[in-house]
């Protein structure tokens, strides 16, 4: 199995889902004969055209309107926004409209056919407007479903179930990740079903709780534990909207203990979510409060990014603190 | 226009600026009040039955529309909203259209969905919300929508159908790309109408909309229903421009304005507009002058911003009368046979009323249906936890208390 990194396993899925369906759709601003500019869509407007593949005008409203008009159409469509930090101009479009098509109509339309990627988080020197994780947005939001791979393997299968799924997804992707992480990746057609969380490694003291790119941090910080004797079990959340809850749960429930972490800022992080129902899932077998290791409630820094961000040195600490509790 | 900046490369060397009101635009009249066609205009290739059909259709409208205002004065229904004076633009532009474009609305287009078959009792269950509505008694009074006749389901956020329309727009087009040499294969069969008011054009989604269906070319009639007032704020409070009509040359895009209380005017532009649309898969903007004689909705109430002397000097020109002299000079109309016509409807509507807010409202099952395909686990708890507390206190909840397993 060829080794490839991020982008290269998006590209495969969106060929693969070009080539499913003749009505299928790729576009946002750059995603054309440049490719993207992070060049995920690369080579496809050449393959399969520029009624197909194309660059839109500069304004994510429309794009997402646009989009739902598509999808609504029936063509499977799949829309990019630059960046998560410039999805908001589009926000109305997606929890007004995208997220209510089929819920106001009574099923007589929907967007099923939509899905929508962006690249997200920090870790690029981006500052406060090229680094954003806005996903706890949208998580407030019925009728959306919400989805964040950790590497290539993932990103390729997870999107093809988003793609296929038949209701409106946002797809997040670790922008950090997108070269940097590399894996083997099948060159045929898989899916990885959504909702499912994945247990990456067993552990028995400790659950450790993330999603996307903040992944690579907890399995490091779990490395760290394991040398100092503490087992970790580190579960990858994979999608945040329908969240596998059962899956948590199973594990809290044999660990006692869980650590969530993200990039986002902590209060009403998904997080959040995640500690509230768990406690209630859990509450019995709980030996120490659930702990949050995420972005502090600022915008998102440039030059004191690392102290910012939770990384493997805060999570190993807060696992630490759990376990002595 | 090929060069780097896409504009045309007309050189002067004394500053001069291009007024505002630079464009003159004129305004296409068809129909004379008296019904007789004006001197120059071309009659359109309207047949007698599209006639009659467009005819009863504006007179059915102001029928539902007079029943249902009092219906709302009575507290029966909760809110609704009257196309008054808009007949005729409505109408007679979705009567030029194809039953199988799709039209994308704002909200006051009931016209159009009822030239195209939606029955009094389908209008009546949607305002009811009761349990035979399609959309399951979730959306306020007037929110309808089909499937069966191409009709969009409405959302209250105004302008979000513009883009919207151009998105569905270009999937009529790109379905007639071929697969294998990635090119158009033949001209387009459907469209997409776009209806929307001039103050929904001040949102962001119409300049989206229009900007992308230029660039991209979507086979869209964006029909702006330029009607003087967005509830209070009148049109000179809205934008300073030449109307609707003179952004469409800013984007590019083959535009007309059309006096709106003429049926034959706008019949004809959007006849013309559709034909425009199937051969060069470009969008049109059409913009239809004709005033709000009735409030914004029943919420509304217009003595408080404009005066009785400014709504009859604009609606001396009624729209229906207009189409009815012309049917008449036509010999196309028995009148009093019509107004006999229009007596039984105006019953009809009372007895459809009293039937449908009889009807039972949905089951509490569709309190979590179609917000996802099939309904997510978190979603599923939620509801069996509600369930089981109305099941505990039935006599709060009667509304779903008594059809529970």
């Amino acid at each position: 199995m060829a080794k490839v990194n991020m982008l290269k396993a998006i590209n495969s899925a969106l060929e693969i889902s070009m080539n499913e369906n003749p009505m299928a759709c790729i576009f946002g601003e750059d995603v054309g004969v440049f490719g993207g500019v992070f060049r995920a869509t690369s080579g496809l407007q050449e393959q399969f055209g520029k009624h197909r593949v194309f660059n839109t005008p500069l304004t994510e409203q429309g794009i997402l309107g646009f989009a739902n008009g598509l999808a609504a159409f029936g063509a499977p469509t799949i829309a990019e926004i630059q960046f998560a930090d410039y999805i908001f101009p589009a926000f109305d479009q997606i929890v007004n409209e995208s997220a209510k098509f089929r819920y106001r109509s009574g099923n007589e339309f929907d967007v099923g056919n939509l899905t929508i990627r962006t690249p997200y988080g920090g870790g690029i020197a981006g500052g406060l407007y090229h680094s954003q994780s806005p996903e706890a947005y949208f998580a407030h939001t019925p009728g959306l479903k919400i989805v964040v791979p950790r590497n290539p393997y993932e990103a390729k299968g997870l999107l093809r179930a988003a793609i296929k799924d038949q209701n409106p997804v946002l797809f997040f992707e670790p922008k950090r990740l997108y070269r940097a992480s590399i894996g083997e990746v099948p060159e045929d057609d898989y899916i990885i079903p959504l909702g499912k969380a994945q247990v990456v490694k067993e552990g028995s003291d400790v659950t450790l709780l993330a999603w996307g790119a903040q992944m690579e941090i907890i399995e490091n910080a779990a490395k760290q534990a394991e040398e100092a004797g503490i087992s970790c079990e580190v579960i990858d959340l994979r999608s945040i909207i329908p969240w596998d809850v059962e899956t948590i749960a199973k594990s809290v429930t044999k660990t006692g203990r869980l650590i969530v972490s993200h990039e986002a800022p902590i209060t009403n992080g998904f997080g959040s979510e995640v500690a509230a129902t768990i406690g209630e899932e859990c509450f019995l077998h709980l030996e120490s409060p659930i702990m949050r290791v995420c972005g502090l409630d600022t915008p998102y820094p440039l030059a004191l990014e690392k102290e910012y961000v939770p990384d493997a040195l805060k999570v190993l600490a807060a696992i630490k603190q759990s376990v002595s509790f | 226009m090929s060069n780097p900046n896409n504009v045309s490369q007309n050189i002067r060397h004394d500053l001069e600026f291009i007024d505002g009101h630079a464009l003159n635009i004129p305004t296409l009249k068809v129909l004379h009040a008296d019904g007789e066609i004006y001197p120059g205009a071309a009659e359109p290739d309207m047949d007698q039955d599209t006639a009659l059909h467009l005819y009863r259709t504006m007179r059915f409208i102001r029928a539902l529309d007079e029943r249902m205002q009092a219906a709302q004065r009575q507290g029966r229904v909760s809110f609704y909203m009257q196309c008054l004076g808009e007949e005729a633009s409505i109408t007679a532009s979705a009567a030029a259209l194809d039953k199988n474009d799709m039209i994308m609305a704002q909200y006051r287009e009931q016209a159009a969905l009822r030239y195209r078959g939606f029955t009094l009792e389908q209008f009546m269950n949607q305002m009811f919300s009761n349990e035979l509505d399609p959309a399951k008694g979730r959306q306020m009074p007037i929110h309808y929508g089909s499937k069966e006749l191409n009709y969009m389901t409405i959302s209250s956020p105004l302008a979000t159908q513009i883009p919207q329309a151009t998105g569905y727009a270009y999937g009529q087009k790109v379905k007639h790309v071929d697969k294998d040499t990635n090119t158009l294969s033949s001209q387009i069969d459907n469209i997409t109408m776009c209806y929307f008011g001039e103050g929904a054009a001040s949102e962001g989604d119409f300049h989206a909309g229009l900007n992308m269906a230029a660039v991209l070319k979507a086979p869209v009639i964006f029909f702006a229903r330029n009607n003087g007032y967005a509830i209070s704020t009148p049109a000179d409070e809205q934008f300073a421009g030449d109307g609707i009509a003179s952004r469409g040359v800013g984007y590019g895009i083959k535009t007309i304005r059309v006096d709106g209380t003429d049926a034959l005017a706008v019949y004809a532009a959007t006849k013309k507009a559709r034909e425009v649309c199937t051969m060069t898969g470009e969008p049109i903007l059409i913009e239809s002058i004709a005033y709000r004689v009735g409030a914004h909705s029943t919420s509304d109430d217009p003595s408080g911003y404009r005066s009785k002397q400014e709504e009859a000097d604009n609606s001396e020109t009624c729209p229906v009368k207009r189409f009815e002299a012309w049917l008449i000079k036509k010999q196309w109309l028995d009148l009093d046979a019509e107004n006999k016509l229009n007596e039984q409807v105006r019953e009809e509507i009372l007895d459809a009323l009293k039937v449908a807010e009889k009807v039972a409202k949905p089951e509490l099952i569709d309190l979590i249906t179609d917000v996802y395909d099939t309904p997510i686990p978190s979603l599923i708890k939620q509801f069996e936890q509600l369930e089981t507390h109305i099941k505990k206190h039935p006599q709060a909840y009667p509304t779903t208390s008594g059809r529970l397993k």
